[in-house]
This record gives C-alpha cells, sequence and structure tokens, in this order.
C-alpha cells in the first residue's frame, strides 16, 4: 500500500485520462468523425483492448508450467455461463466465485 | 404556467427519470459494490472508493485501476492505459455532438458522466412529451452516478468489515474484461481482431515484457492495425484474410 497522496496522483491521472475521451468528441474530433483511420480504430481497437486485457491476467503466472490453469479455467465457466445465461452479473459472480473457490483450496 | 404546476411536472419527470433508470441501478450498485470490496483489499480507507465514483465515474476503469494499483504500474501505463479501453466513449461523443440541448456546467457534467449505459439510455428511451429532453439527460446521468458511487463507496465499507477470506476477489477484473470480449465479439462477428490480439498478448508476455506487458502489447497492436489499415485501405475483409494466411 503506497500514501494518500500517491493515491491522490493516481485517481487525477484516471480522471484526466478517463474525462479526456469523453470530452475529445466535442471538441475536436466531431470534425473528422468520419475519417477512415478513427472509423477503422472505432470498430477494431475495443476487441482489442478486451483481448489484451483478458491476457494480462496471466501477468504474474508463469506460463511455461501448469500456475495458470486455474485462471484458464474460470475464465472458460465465464464465458460458459455468459454464452448460457447472457447475464453479465451471473458470468463475472459465477467464474469469480469458483475461483475464489480454488484459490482458497490452494489450488492456485 | 403557476409555480405549483411546474413543481408538479418536475416531480412526474423525476419518477420517469427514475423508472427510465432502473435497470443501470440494478446493474450498478452491484458492480460498484464489486469494484468497493476488491479495492478495500488494496488496505486503503472506503472514502478513496467513494472519490473514484466521483471524480474517474468508469466501470471497467476503475477495476482496471485496482488491478494496475496492485501491479504498481507507472502513471504513464496507466495514463494509456485507462484512455484506451474508455476510447470507445470518444466514439459515443462523435454520435451525440449536436444532440445536447443543455448548456455550460450541465452539459459538461453530461459529457464527463458519458457511461456505456448512460449512453444507452440517452440514444434508446423515448421520452413522452411533458418530459423535458434537456432536463431529462441531465437527469439521468446524475441518477446513474448516483447508483454508482453507492455502489462503490457500500462495497468499499463492507469489503472493510468482512471476516470471511475475499482471497482471489480479484478475478471479477478478468471475469469482466471475459464477458466484455464476448459482447465485442456479438457486435463485431469477426474473430480476426480478437485472434490477432491473443496472439499479441501472448507473444508479449512470453518473449517480450512482463511487467510493460500491457503497454507494449496496446503499441504493438495499434501498430499492426493501422499497418493493415495502410495495406489494404479501408477493405472490409482486410483484417480476415490477414488472419487467414
Amino acid at each position: 500500500m503506497e500514501s494518500a497522496g500517491y493515491l491522490f496522483t493516481v485517481i487525477a491521472v484516471m480522471t484526466a485520462a478517463t474525462f479526456l475521451t469523453r470530452v475529445l468528441p466535442f471538441v475536436l474530433l466531431y470534425k473528422v468523425a468520419d475519417h477512415h483511420i478513427l472509423v477503422f480504430l472505432g470498430k477494431y481497437l475495443p476487441p482489442v483492448m478486451m483481448v489484451l486485457l483478458v491476457v494480462y491476467t496471466f501477468k504474474n503466472e508463469d506460463l511455461a508450467s501448469t500456475g495458470f490453469l486455474p485462471e484458464l479455467g474460470c475464465l472458460a465457466l465465464t464465458a460458459a455461463l455468459h454464452l448460457m445465461f447472457k447475464h453479465p452479473l451471473v458470468s463475472i459472480l459465477g467464474g469469480t466465485g469458483a475461483y475464489m473457490a480454488l484459490v482458497q483450496m490452494g489450488v492456485s | 404556467m403557476s409555480s405549483e404546476e411546474s413543481t408538479q411536472i418536475s416531480h412526474s419527470a423525476n419518477r420517469f427519470v427514475f423508472q427510465a433508470s432502473l435497470p443501470v441501478m440494478f446493474g450498478y450498485i452491484p458492480l460498484g459494490m464489486a469494484f468497493g470490496v476488491l479495492f478495500s483489499d488494496l488496505g486503503y480507507h472506503w472514502i478513496f472508493a467513494t472519490l473514484m465514483g466521483v471524480f474517474i465515474f468508469a466501470g471497467a476503469g476503475q477495476f482496471l485501476a485496482v488491478g494496475l494499483l496492485a501491479n504498481s504500474a507507472g502513471l504513464m501505463e496507466m495514463f494509456i492505459t485507462i484512455f484506451l479501453l474508455n476510447s470507445r466513449h470518444m466514439f459515443y461523443g462523435i454520435s451525440l455532438v449536436g444532440k445536447i440541448p443543455n448548456k455550460g456546467a450541465k452539459r459538461l457534467y453530461q459529457i464527463f458522466g458519458l457511461t456505456d449505459e448512460t449512453y444507452s439510455l440517452l440514444t434508446s428511451t423515448r421520452l413522452p412529451e411533458w418530459v423535458d429532453p434537456a432536463e431529462f439527460q441531465f437527469k439521468v446521468t446524475l441518477f446513474n452516478q448516483i447508483y454508482w458511487v453507492i455502489g462503490c463507496t457500500l462495497g468499499a465499507w463492507l469489503g472493510g468489515q468482512i471476516t470471511f477470506s475475499t482471497a482471489g476477489i480479484e478475478f471479477v477484473l478478468p471475469a469482466l474484461f471475459m464477458v466484455l470480449t464476448l459482447e465485442q465479439y456479438k457486435n463485431l462477428k469477426k474473430p480476426a481482431p480478437f485472434l490477432l490480439a491473443l496472439v499479441i498478448g501472448i507473444v508479449t508476455l512470453l518473449f517480450i515484457s512482463r511487467d510493460q506487458m500491457l503497454l507494449i502489447s496496446i503499441l504493438l497492436s495499434m501498430s499492426v492495425l493501422l499497418m493493415i489499415h495502410a495495406g489494404k485501405r479501408w477493405n472490409p475483409q482486410a483484417i480476415s484474410s490477414q488472419s487467414s494466411q
């Protein structure tokens, strides 16, 4: 745990980054909204970001051993629940619950 | 119109906004609480979770913030990651330019509070003629943020009280991104960009850098995307043919 001052800085940085994404269209981007690069990135950047963030799960795992299997299994469970029930809370809570059970039984 | 009549209309407008935003309430309070519980594991005072809900006001962004804090990411990495994670908001905004009747502080607040859920309510709610669109837009944004801040605060406060082990709860973050990935796939219906990112992410993690994985893989993916785009300028088949080679 870092100091409160550090946390204030982090919150300020994240506030700025988030606000920037929301205000840019209104002050700048609307002029170039139909530019082909923006259209292209608007279509493909969000899926790419989501996948990279899923992979980020394994940042602290040794991919050469079997240590990543609980994460992989619980991600698969989350996906399966989502395809079955189509309800984000069910999928997220189901996957997280399973992972917590594994961690607390000492599997991961 | 007498002041009494105008008060009455305003009251029923509040009720209309509340009813329209109920589904968001049922989503934001539990999700905000999940964020709060997760955040409380970092060991900070619960008031910081409230502050994050008030100032950042971004679901996935705040979850990721906890992950970045836990991994002691650098400020630049945090800025770029959060900016790109939330970059989808830019495309919401573009479609709303010219459609926000409010001015001044209310307009600024509405732009600040333009989340996925607020955007979907703003663009899909049919307004009866007695509801003023400007008032509706502002209040939906405000109500949604109130639900979110309540959730964040409750979760962080409860998280500090909980005596059973919350080990493993950080998995809500990957689970959330897994769900969002599937939702993206439902919209796009093309496997190529997903496979591209998967390969780049794993290669970066295994062979390039573990600590800077997110930043490097984002920059690599954007470079590859832009190269594909430049190579096959706006051909819808570009990405799928690239990956099948």
